[in-house]
């Protein structure tokens, strides 16, 4: 058992990330070995273009994630009220984003907010737009997942006590739905921080996000530097992903 | 809260889904303070009579009033029910103490007055220790009493229980039926739709027994009525267990294949058939009035009583007998025997099955 996992493991999912690790440190990587040991990258990873780009990346997955969020939420608990039929059909479009691939989001968002009235082309938004285009699919399907198995006798015990939907909406069902809706988040988060082709497509020169700076680093050469900074990319990522895991181990309650 | 306007009406409540019916022209009054059971097996429309009155399904026809209100179109929220279900549906993020609170606090109830009620109705049912718990650290016993607190809380005219007890073992469900009973005489101006199919659990708490089957309300009563006097054979056998022997009137008694009965024929037609209701527990063995000759078929040691089944002339005769020292074994010719006056004559043929 151990050993199938360590083949399957090793190979396919972790050397690829001990490689960039390795490359992140690394001067010259002739041999089987990297060499030439420095933290050089790291200096260049964190500060300056790079430090901004963290930054971009995190306020754009943070506002993309938390507007996916709302709109996903909002929608499945909007169609669980809904007719079978009907439920369907919006399940099936919020899928769409999905199904359709990436570039093709980004250049339906260019198109679309390239002039009046929507203009946002050339700002920030355009890439947090359609970044929460991209992850409301995943936020929508947990959340009416979750919707799908929560007791139905909570809500009309909450209702026969005389709570009033909104009531029992914020005392009793996003309560019981946190634990998949921190779930979400953290699935959007990570998704958002590491989209680039929707990205390449629309993103203005005051908000490169972090993939985009590495892409531009590895596209003229520069694959060390690159590496340092797709290592802090996965750090950063990993280390909201763990907050986010606290609030959710807090958050079961069974 | 008002008593003169409390109380449960149903005035011809019909529930259908996709053209389903599952409650047929549903008429019952539940009257103020009084405990009212709606015995059925399961399909019966029991439980969507009671979900009719809770708001958590609308009527095809037909009003539902709480006391002289028509709530018949008032979502569940305005409705102002107590309601208690079998899983206990107690809100895991909250402890007890904020789940008995829930109601109070939706109402907007001011604080100080949200503890008192809070602790009094814990105390009430005995669950005063266990406020500041959660609702996964309880045993199934206890949360129900949170549950039945957290009901009680809002102070509610009506209360409904649905199948309160099945989810519990035998021997915790005896306790809390005697549970139930103690509460009601401390609130005795609450009126309670009681939803069960368990007998045991209608003869002992409810003031009145409505046997429900397919969709229809067969029967109404108190427990003495029903079980005394079935109006008919699904009463009889659903209420208590009974022998449903297929008849022929005569005069002054019936006749059982070849078997002269004596009993009291009432109005019924000289050479009608019709059905005998005797219970179990009214059967002797041995000689005596009423004679039966049969073969043992089975045989079940209960431990105070020994139950017979005794097969007459084709037919299944179920006698509970106080334990015997020296009991028939399978295949023995008995004697059955039953006093004229324990025998009810149903006019309608058998139709229901037999316990």
């Amino acid at each position: 058992m151990w050993a199938l996992f360590l083949v399957l493991f090793l190979p396919l999912f972790a050397l690829p990330l001990l490689v960039v690790l390795g490359a992140s440190f690394a001067t010259h990587w002739s041999g089987v070995l990297p060499s030439g040991l420095t933290t050089a990258h790291y200096e260049a990873a964190t500060r300056g273009e790079a430090l901004e780009a963290l930054t971009t990346s995190l306020v754009t997955a943070t506002t993309a994630s938390l507007l996916a969020l709302a709109t996903g939420t909002w929608a499945a608990l909007a169609a669980a009220a809904l007719k079978q039929r009907h439920r369907k059909a919006l399940d099936a479009l919020f899928v769409l984003p999905l199904a359709v691939p990436s570039v093709v989001v980004g250049l339906a968002t260019l198109v679309a907010f390239s002039q009046p009235p929507m203009l946002l082309n050339g700002t920030r938004w355009i890439v947090i737009v359609a970044h929460s285009v991209l992850v409301t699919a995943f936020a929508h399907q947990s959340v009416s997942a979750a919707l799908a198995r929560l007791d139905p006798a909570y809500e009309q015990a909450a209702a026969s006590l005389g709570a009033s939907p909104a009531y029992v909406l914020w005392r009793v069902k996003l309560p019981l739905l946190l634990p998949s809706l921190t779930a979400a988040a953290g699935l959007c988060f990570a998704l958002s921080m590491g989209e680039l082709s929707a990205t390449m497509m629309l993103y203005p020169p005051d908000w490169t996000p972090l993939p985009v700076l590495i892409y531009a680093a590895t596209d003229r050469g520069a694959l060390f530097t690159g590496s340092a900074v797709a290592v802090v990319l996965m750090t950063a990522t990993l280390l909201v992903l763990l907050a986010v895991s606290r609030i959710r181990t807090r958050a079961s309650y069974r | 809260m008002s008593t003169a306007s409390s109380g449960i009406r149903f005035d011809s409540v019909t529930v259908a889904y996709d053209g389903n019916v599952v409650l047929d022209a549903l008429d019952l009054t539940v009257g103020p303070g009084e405990v009212m059971a709606l015995l059925g097996p399961s399909g019966s429309g029991k439980t969507t009579a009671l979900r009719a009155v809770a708001g958590f399904v609308r009527p095809a026809s037909g009003r539902v009033f709480l006391g002289d209100r028509d709530v018949t179109g008032l979502p569940p929220y305005r409705r102002g029910i107590g309601m208690v279900v079998q899983q206990y549906a107690l809100f895991p993020h909250m402890r007890v103490a904020d789940n008995v609170a829930f109601g109070l606090k939706a109402r907007k109830v001011p604080k100080a007055e949200i503890r008192t009620r809070v602790a009094e109705a814990l105390d009430m049912t005995g669950m005063g220790a266990y406020a500041r718990r959660h609702p996964r650290e309880l045993s199934g016993g206890q949360q129900q009493r949170v549950a039945i607190a957290r009901a009680l809380a809002i102070r509610p005219d009506v209360l409904l229980l649905d199948e309160p007890l099945s989810a519990l073992d035998a021997q915790l469900r005896s306790g809390m039926l005697a549970e139930l009973a103690r509460l009601h005489r401390e609130l005795p101006d609450v009126s309670i739709l009681y939803v069960t199919h368990d007998q045991v659990e209608a003869l002992t708490l409810a003031d009145r027994i409505a046997v429900m089957d397919k969709a229809k309300l067969r029967a109404c009563g108190t427990p003495t009525e029903l079980y005394r006097a079935p109006a008919d054979a699904f009463t009889a056998s659903f209420v208590g267990g009974a022998n449903l022997l297929p008849v022929t009137v005569g005069t002054g008694g019936v006749s059982f294949g070849d078997a002269e009965i004596k009993a009291d024929t009432g109005g019924v037609a000289r050479g009608a058939s019709a059905t005998l209701c005797v219970r179990p527990h009214l059967v002797g063995l041995g000689d005596g009035p009423n004679r039966l000759t049969g073969t043992v078929r089975e045989i079940q040691w209960r431990g105070s009583t020994h139950r017979l089944y005794v097969d007459v002339g084709g037919h299944r005769v179920m006698a509970d007998l106080r334990e015997l020292k020296a009991p028939p074994v399978h295949g023995e010719s008995v004697s059955l025997h039953f006093a004229p006056e324990d025998a009810v004559l149903l006019p309608a043929g058998v139709s229901a099955g037999e316990e």
